[in-house]
């Protein structure tokens, strides 16, 4: 076998372009480092005309935009999902687990639903409160310096609202309500929940002069062609080339294993690349691993050697252990009050403008940990599955289902805009009992062992999802609404999605100051391998009601600072 | 990259990469295959326009299924003085692409069209194309209503209702039903709330105390700065 090896040594090997690796070449290129970056995926800009979604109509595709090429529909700005050809995973014991993989430059962060919640003081200490999982080396004061750093660089618009577990930051105004979302405010209030401006990583003002401004299409999910929302490539990695960062960037690029030497310690990395199909080898000082909690434990587990028998970095055998997503169910609602509306632009920023961060005491109830409410609805644009079932909803006020004709016309117009849904996304329980191991028999086509999943939701997860439901009808019966469907029952888990469906997976090299117990230590460097570090999720002890990018970004950040403070020192 | 430079590159953007893909001429009433279209751009990755265009490349409907759901699809969005046709936009093209697409639409819908014509074969004696408009509705109107649907023609009843589910997606996906539902969006603008009269007319009013951390339009392109307790101050 012959591996193609560069000559040269980089200082700094980053896997993945997500927002963690997004953010590593960010720091580590301004801080004079030389570095390479890996990325599984073809390259992707935003605002390249060949590949650009945003302001597409429904026709210009041929399906209607339907999700049958892409999970999320033909526009959404993900390469991959939840099944990519040729790099199957496996799973075990009658598992549900599905893994989203988004295989471009920038990864998911193209797609994802900015979303930016910072984590709060309790949650980095949640053994401590309900005596479940374990409480995290760090604390809130460790990281929030670099929330205050992630807000200004990337921007994220929402209020100050001086909560006890939803920090402050630097926030960019927010938008104001949609009709819906007044309706919701409205029902939520009744039933005692509160609701405020909602977060997300959505530019309403200038931050700086490389990002355009938000012009409302409410299409993050295609990825900004004007740079308003983050995504890892157009907030990170392009601006930190043209500020004259050393990056060179290798896309295509599959990495199979960390190599090492015969101390243990890392040399570099082998990676295939899929154009040519052939191996190759870069070295480095120092390894950065972003590819993704999964991927990132698939590669050490992958990287065995006579020192690191059972896979680099699992001396304490917990790589791929506590694997955790969030707990996500979702209901939708009919409101009379909004039939026959007036029609204007409605389209807003991409996502909810109002929110619902937890509310709720656990003492009093019969589940530990919280969840918050997501919103959607409104007089939005029409794609595949547009007018499915609209007819039915003639049931709720009386009049007759079904028909055709101008009759069907005016049910489609009557209705439009009058359904709105909720998604519940909570905490789950981090368990050593669900993980991602090697499958020994069998491999993807780049000849790589593939992941196998061990996954089970406990009673907690089940019953939080049981109260997202009775909260869900309390709301819509405050906005005087009509729940659509049945609500889940018992043998339907109370309607709690498969794990890995809400995206968030973490935990699987989790921080610790024992090294027995946890894979990195609270600066996310391998207790076993002092020049390896994990900057995506991986590290995460337990990952809270919040979605996980920022504080990816936040402690990706500070990371970086330590590998740079460390380099200068020679510790490493 | 400032704003008016990126809508400018948004709009020559859909210029030069244009949008390919035209239904065949609406008023044409036989029921020809459709025409393999040029294939349409829309951001595809190379894997992505392969299975484009194996799936233009192949058919599935003969032509007298074709012309079943011409038919049917002109009865549940007919032309009227105020309206187009399903068949004024592509809605024929649209489903004839779809089944190729999702493959669970096949079995059900040409099965659901040996339905119909066997339905209409032991009312009328003939199939269902050729039966009288007045004949056609009278089959309509025994599966279009599904509260009311006599159990023996349940099966007619899921056809019918596929056929309004695709007929409708196709119809207010195409660009003359989105002109048609009014919908205003999809176009670079400056979101400032819902209008204040349909907002009264609902009965609502925004908070001073919500507005006061909401955009101000007045100021909305002035870099953000803020002070040290994380007050917006520009």
């Amino acid at each position: 076998m012959q591996i193609k090896e560069s000559p040269e040594t980089f200082d700094a090997i980053i896997v993945g372009s997500g927002a963690g690796g997004g953010m590593a070449t960010k720091i580590l290129s301004e801080a004079g480092l030389n570095i390479a970056v890996i990325e599984a995926g073809p390259f992707f800009d935003p605002a390249d005309p060949e590949t650009r979604t945003q302001l597409r109509w429904p026709y210009e595709s041929p399906r209607r935009g339907a999700s049958s090429t892409r999970p999320f529909g033909d526009f959404d700005a993900a390469y991959g999902g939840w099944e990519i050809e040729g790099e199957p995973y496996t799973k075990k014991n009658g598992t549900k687990f599905d893994w989203f993989r988004s295989r471009m430059l920038g990864g998911r962060t193209n797609h994802w639903g900015r979303i930016s919640l910072r984590f709060g003081p309790l949650d980095f200490k949640r053994k401590s409160i309900d005596g479940l999982g374990d409480d995290w080396p760090i604390t809130y004061e460790d990281v929030k310096p670099y929330y205050d750093k992630v807000d200004k660089l990337i921007g994220v618009f929402g209020s100050n609202e001086n909560l006890p577990n939803d920090p402050d930051g630097f926030f960019l105004p927010a938008p104001k309500p949609r009709l819906h979302e007044m309706y919701y405010i409205k029902g939520a209030r009744k039933a005692n929940v509160p609701v405020y401006p909602s977060r997300l990583s959505i530019l309403t003002k200038p931050i700086n002069e490389n990002r355009g401004v938000c012009f409302y299409c409410g299409q993050c999910s295609r990825s900004c062609s004007a740079y308003a929302d983050f995504s890892s490539g157009s907030c990170l990695i392009f601006p930190a080339q043209k500020s004259g960062g050393q990056i060179k960037l290798y896309t295509d690029s599959m990495v199979r294993e960390v190599v090492t030497d015969e101390s243990g310690k890392a040399t570099g990395v082998i990676f295939i690349n899929k154009k040519d199909r052939k191996e190759y080898k870069l070295n480095a000082k120092v390894i950065v691993l972003a590819a993704s909690a999964c991927s990132t434990a698939r590669i050490l587990l992958n990287s065995k050697s006579k020192v690191h028998k059972d896979g680099l970095g699992n001396s304490s055998g917990l790589v791929g252990r506590y694997l955790h997503d969030s707990t996500g169910s979702d209901r939708a609602a009919f409101v009379p009050a909004l039939m026959d509306r007036e029609l204007y632009n409605e389209d807003g920023v991409g996502g909810m403008h109002v929110y619902s961060p937890w509310w709720g005491n656990n003492k009093k109830l019969d589940f530990p940990r919280g969840y918050h409410i997501e919103v959607w609805g409104g007089l939005s644009m029409p794609s595949y599955g547009f007018g499915f079932g609209i007819d039915k909803l003639n049931k709720f006020i009386g009049e007759k289902v079904g028909g055709y004709g101008d009759a069907l016309r005016n049910d489609v117009k009557k209705f439009y805009g009058s359904i709105l849904g909720f998604s519940g996304r909570g905490e789950s329980i981090a368990s050593e009992s669900n993980y991602c191991e090697i499958d020994p028999d069998a491999v993807d086509e780049w000849g790589i062992p593939v992941l196998r999943f061990q996954y089970k939701w406990s009673k907690y997860e089940k019953l939080q999802a049981k109260h997202m439901h009775d909260t869900f009808e309390d709301i819509i019966d405050g906005m005087g609404g009509h729940a659509i469907g049945n609500k889940p029952t018992e043998d339907e888990d109370y309607g709690l999605l498969t794990p890995g469906r809400i995206i968030h997976e973490v935990g699987t090299t989790r921080m610790g100051d024992d090294p027995k117990k946890s894979v990195t230590n609270k600066y996310q460097q391998l207790h076993d391998v002092e020049n390896v570090f994990i900057v995506d999720a991986g590290p995460f002890v337990s990952q809270a009601d919040k979605n996980p990018t920022w504080t990816i970004l936040a402690l990706s950040w500070r990371t970086c600072d330590y590998i740079v403070s460390e380099l200068k020192k020679q510790n490493i | 990259m400032n704003r008016r430079d990126s809508i400018k590159s948004i709009l020559l953007g859909s210029v030069a990469t244009g949008i390919t893909f035209h239904g065949c001429n609406p008023s044409e009433p036989t029921a020809s295959l459709p025409q393999t279209p040029d294939l349409p751009q829309y951001g595809r990755t190379d894997k992505e326009k392969l299975r484009d265009q194996k799936l233009f490349e192949t058919s599935f409907f003969n032509e007298h299924e074709l012309l079943t759901i011409a038919v049917l699809c002109d009865i549940i969005l007919p032309k009227s003085n105020q309206y187009n046709s399903a068949s004024d936009t592509d809605v024929k093209e649209f489903i004839d692409f779809i089944v190729r697409d999702m493959e669970a639409h096949q079995i059900p819908l040409r099965g659901g069209i040996m339905w119909l014509d066997g339905f209409s074969n032991k009312i009328y004696n003939k199939e269902f194309v050729v039966c009288t408009e007045e004949e056609q509705l009278h089959i309509c109107d025994q599966i279009a209503y599904p509260e009311e649907t006599k159990p023996e023609l349940i099966q007619g009843e899921a056809f019918f209702t596929r056929m309004r589910n695709l007929t409708l997606t196709g119809y207010y996906t195409s660009k003359k039903g989105i002109e048609e539902l009014g919908y205003k969006g999809n176009t670079p603008n400056v979101w400032d709330g819902v209008p204040e009269h349909i907002l009264s007319k609902h009965g609502f009013k925004y908070e001073e105390e919500w507005l006061a951390k909401c955009i101000n339009n007045s100021n909305r392109g002035d870099v953000a700065k803020w002070d040290d307790k994380g007050n917006l101050i520009s």
